[in-house]
């Protein structure tokens, strides 16, 4: 029996999102932040006392930001676009198709406090379909960290590799799960568990609830995968279709809305190359209630117990 | 109501607000204090809207686009009658009808769903506009904050209700010369605001945004000018009430300790008396 994952060790994945931005900016003059009034929640203070003339703050105008983005990376800037995910995503996701994917810029989308990790402050700052907009645009890779050392990861990844990406980030604490230099590799999954029976497929602050639930089923003898699907876009369908070929049923848990999301693009693969019996845990397609990050995660079904009834039921369907 | 009374009344939205955001350990109690006034002379002189028929078709309208002082709003409705005072307790609560910011699906008296800076003055065009079609007499008032003037889509709003010939719309700007993470000055400058504004076509007014008179007397329908909307630069204070968040940007969403929370109700206490 493998130990519980440490909920007491959380780290906030934006500290390590910054940390890496400002050794990566103290050797690549190039590397430049531009946010809208969001220094404080993308946690860019460091970086603007290191490097005054490299934080880029417009103001409270996402539009802008973006294109602002687009241009420097015109002027051989790498620049990492950081604003809290729903309006980033959201207010200018025409600015993100034009100006960013379909120009092929060279501009690095960061949403912060992305998912449910606003909580409280309601469906407005939600940013649960960000998957869903940012996926349906080719040219840009959709990332989704699991701890704060595939952050790390991507974003040295993303500053090292010319062209667009979009690197969502939560607030909300989560434990170290991928071993120390990890190196991130666009659409490249990683298995965080070895199982045959059924495979839970996750991403993002939902990683580490997977395993809780992959122990809880393992402690009734059920044997589950668990695999961190970092990259929504490109996905990595090897794995999936190993998975659904090895475990014969998927269950896939997401920070976000089950319309196009992560569940989606698996379901995508799952049915071009191998169907099995599937179910997609999220966001139900509603506007969530009022609740702090962790109570609707838990609301909409995706505490460890649930994930792991939902498991089961899904194995009852396997026949 | 005269404009001692609103005083008071401002002055009991401001300790119910400051005891709901302690309690709820959340908020954004630098924009609710700046913006307590302005409410509380729409909801309280001004405007005229009925807690027992919160959607007659005649009603006054208002939006308050920076809607992250949801907090200064429902804590005014409930003065006003149109949610129990007793509710206010629940603010952000697990399924509370009183969300960070406001959400017209539940909250009686909230005219549309705010949160995204930037949205409000559009839609107080469109309601504006309908008033206008219809030949109706109700008014529209919208309150947005200085940075959030920093979005370009109220200035597309702006060019908008002159060419419409509004003059049933009342932008009030609240003043306060701070944003999220900093002075308006330092991040994306717009003073002056009120040259700018009028530039587009619209008749301003600058006032104390603090002082009842000149906000009761700058709303009041006789001061408007036909064919023209009206804007209204209320220069406030963030914090506005308790003196050490007066005008100090770290107070835009910080919550009080006990100690804080203590001498911010006794400020206002004696402010009354
Ligand atoms: C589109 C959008 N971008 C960013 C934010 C985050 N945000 C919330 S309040 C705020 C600052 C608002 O400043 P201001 O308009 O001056 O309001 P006030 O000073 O009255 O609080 C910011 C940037 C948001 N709510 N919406
Ligand atoms: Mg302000």
């Amino acid at each position: 029996m493998s130990a519980p994952i440490e909920t007491s060790k959380l780290h906030d994945c934006r500290d390590a999102f910054v940390s890496t931005l400002e050794a990566l900016g103290e050797a690549d003059n190039n590397i430049v932040a531009v946010c809208n009034d969001s220094v404080g929640s993308s946690k860019l203070g460091n970086f603007r006392d290191k490097f005054p003339d490299r934080l880029i703050n417009v103001g409270i105008a996402e539009q802008n930001m973006v294109g602002v983005g687009a241009g420097l990376a015109n002027g051989g800037k790498t620049p990492f676009v950081c604003g809290a995910s729903p309006f980033l995503t959201g207010r200018a996701l025409e600015q993100i198709k034009a100006d960013v994917a379909y120009s092929e810029a060279n501009v690095k989308l960061v949403g912060i406090s992305a998912g449910m990790a606003y909580g409280e402050l309601g469906a407005t700052h939600h940013s649960i379909e960000d998957f869903a907009w940012i996926r349906a645009l080719p040219n840009v890779p959709v990332i989704a960290p699991a701890d704060r050392i595939e952050t790390a990861a991507a974003v040295k990844w993303a500053a090292e590799n010319e062209g667009p990406c979009f690197l969502r980030l939560s607030r909300v604490g989560v434990p170290d799960l991928l071993p120390a230099g990890h190196v991130f590799e666009p659409g490249k999954a990683n298995r965080l568990r070895e199982g045959g029976d059924v495979t839970l497929i996750a991403n993002g602050v939902l990683a580490h609830r997977a395993l809780n639930a992959a122990q809880l089923l393992a402690d009734h003898g059920i044997s589950c995968r668990v695999i961190n699907m970092a990259c929504v876009r490109p996905i990595d369908t090897d794995e999936i279709i190993a998975a659904a070929s090895e475990t014969g049923a998927i269950l896939t848990c997401e920070e976000h809305t089950i319309f196009g999301g992560l569940g989606s693009a698996v379901a995508e693969v799952v049915v071009d190359h191998h169907p099995v019996p599937m179910k997609r845990l999220g966001v139900p397609g509603v506007f969530a209630p009022t609740g702090s990050a962790n109570f609707l995660l838990d609301e909409f079904g995706m505490a460890a117990e649930s994930i792991a009834d939902s498991a089961r039921e899904l194995l009852r369907r396997k026949g | 109501m005269s404009p001692e009374e609103l005083r008071k009344i401002a002055n009991w939205i401001r300790k119910r607000d400051l005891q709901a955001v302690y309690e709820a350990g959340a908020g954004h109690i630098g924009g609710e204090m700046s913006v307590t006034d302005l409410l509380t002379a729409l909801y309280f002189h001004t405007m005229s809207v009925n807690p027992d028929a919160p959607l007659d078709p005649q009603r006054d309208r208002l939006v308050l686009s920076k809607g992250h002082t949801a907090l200064a709003l429902y804590v005014t409705l409930a003065k006003k009658g149109f949610i129990p005072e007793s509710e206010i307790a629940t603010f952000l609560k697990p399924h509370s009808r009183l969300n960070g910011h406001p959400n017209r699906t539940k909250v009686p008296g909230v005219e549309t769903n705010t949160g995204p800076l930037g949205h409000g003055l559009p839609v107080a065009v469109g309601m504006a506009k309908a008033a206008q079609l219809n030949g109706d007499s109700w008014r529209v008032f919208v309150i947005t904050g200085d940075g959030e003037m920093q979005e370009g889509s109220n200035w597309e709003a702006i060019m908008a209700a002159a060419q419409f010939k509004l003059d049933n719309l009342t932008l009030i700007i609240d003043h306060n010369r701070l944003q999220q993470g900093a002075r308006v000055a330092d991040t994306n400058n717009l003073a002056p605001i009120a040259p700018k504004v009028e530039a587009f076509g619209w008749m301003v007014e600058e006032i104390d945004g603090h002082d009842m008179k000149q906000i009761c007397k700058a709303l009041a329908p006789e001061t408007t000018e036909t064919g023209k909307p009206k804007c209204v630069v209320a220069h406030t204070n963030k914090g506005q009430g308790i003196s050490f968040m007066t005008d100090n940007v770290a107070w835009h969403h910080k919550v009080p300790n006990e100690e804080q929370f203590r001498q911010g109700m006794s400020e206002l206490e004696k402010a009354l008396s």
